[in-house]
């Protein structure tokens, strides 16, 4: 979708702040808010790209305006409701009403454990073959979805050139839509900052972005 | 999903996150060891010393930095430090050549089991608006001036990969040892916003 997360390039965004010695967390609802969510994302609620896909239909202001955990609370609290684990009423009320449906084992601190120090691959273990091989020149596709896309508008309708393969992936765009079984090649793709941000931009530099088969096409 | 961002607007954010968490544990949906165990790894287990001894073994074991770059996921695996959002690793080179920069424009993707968590600036929207548009005025603000010779390459983290960056080995420590080096290695140096400074006196 075309939302206010979608920042990169914009201008005028404020002043880029830095805190010397910053700690982790500030507060402890950050602490709570940030466990909450991992607790719940490992035990099976949601897949990461719902949740990121949750916080992109902040109202923009608000989105603006938020903090990093606020956004986080607000992506948690609407997934777990739109998901019927929990409702408004009784986030409202401060405790259960007995309400909701979904339910799945809590999440270990074992298995917590396991997956913060261990592969956690986010793979998909099936064979695809590739639309592209390294040294491809493509066009990224100009798509406007309304659904959440992992292709940024900064880089759509822009030629590019195929760097490495990283090898098959789950298509964010179908799994924020609750199809985790749709995979795809993901390659790293090089861009001149020229192509992309006009000849004010140093002839010398580039960005390179991580872009699905779906995203684009043969040159 | 719209409609309820407006009907909750972000106020009084320790009431609705003290009224969610009751929810969610007179429930039994999170088990509270586990959310003690979550909160104590990434505010005191992993950080940025994790990186700095990837990149001192780096800067010190030729055999093995060739390797990082290669397969950044099994080198750091192999050190034992691949995790949650820090399993599919890729790792650049900083060269005389060539400045790296990271950022993640559409969220705040970054390297947990090797850097910790981000800093606010890093999930900050100045820093993801501007870092793939004006990375050489962002570095500035840093206290890097790039001269135009130099080569920019910004990764915009915006799949499963996580980037790091093994900066340059500044001069004057030759002979000291991977534990040594690992101290002079700071975060922002592993997100290309720094360079390492040699070590003082």
């Amino acid at each position: 979708m075309n939302g206010i997360h979608d920042i990169g390039g914009m201008d005028n965004i404020g002043p880029l702040e830095r805190e010397e010695d910053e700690p982790v967390f500030h507060e402890d609802w950050e602490r709570l808010i940030f466990a909450d969510t991992i607790a719940m994302l490992g035990a099976g609620y949601f897949k990461t790209d719902e949740i990121r896909s949750t916080i992109e239909w902040m109202p923009p202001a608000d989105y603006l305006n938020a903090s990093y955990y606020e956004k986080w609370l607000y992506g948690l609290s609407a997934l777990l409701v739109k998901k019927n684990v929990i409702t408004e009423a009784e986030i409202d009320a401060g405790h259960s009403l007995g309400e909701g449906g979904m339910r799945l084992p809590p999440l270990p601190k074992e298995a917590a454990e396991f997956v913060m120090t261990n592969p956690v691959p986010a793979s998909a273990d099936v064979d695809v073959p590739p639309r592209f091989q390294v040294g491809d020149e493509i066009l990224t596709r100009n798509i406007n979805p309304t659904h959440h896309t992992r292709l940024p508008r900064y880089v759509r309708g822009k030629r590019g050139l195929i760097e490495k393969d990283y090898g098959v992936f789950p298509l964010p765009d179908a799994v924020a839509q609750g199809e985790s079984d749709r995979a795809q090649h993901v390659y790293s793709v090089r861009f001149s900052a020229r192509e992309l941000w006009g000849d004010d931009a140093s002839a010398r530099d580039s960005l390179y972005i991580d872009l699905f088969d779906d995203y684009m096409d043969p040159l | 999903m719209t409609s309820e961002g407006h009907r909750t607007p972000l106020t009084d954010i320790q009431l609705r996150v003290k009224a969610l968490q009751s929810v969610l544990a007179e429930k039994g949906l999170v088990d509270e060891e586990t959310l003690d165990t979550v909160i104590d790894h990434y505010e005191h287990k992993v950080g940025p010393h994790v990186g700095a001894q990837i990149v001192a073994r780096a800067w010190t074991d030729p055999e093995f930095k060739a390797r990082l770059l290669e397969d950044g996921s099994a080198a750091v695996a192999e050190m034992g430090f691949a995790g949650l959002e820090g399993t599919h690793m890729e790792v650049k080179e900083n060269t005389p050549e060539i400045h790296n920069l990271v950022v993640c424009t559409l969220c705040s993707c970054y390297p947990w089991s090797t850097l910790g968590l981000p800093p606010t600036w890093y999930k900050s929207t100045p820093y993801r608006a501007r870092a793939v548009r004006d990375p050489r005025g962002l570095l500035r603000e840093f206290g890097l001036d790039l001269p135009d010779d130099i080569e920019v390459r910004v990764w915009d983290s915006n799949a499963e990969l996580r980037y790091m960056i093994l900066p340059m080995r500044p001069e004057g420590t030759d002979g000291r040892s991977a534990e040594e080096l690992a101290g002079l290695v700071d975060r922002d140096a592993m997100i290309g916003t720094a360079i390492v400074s040699p070590p003082s006196g």
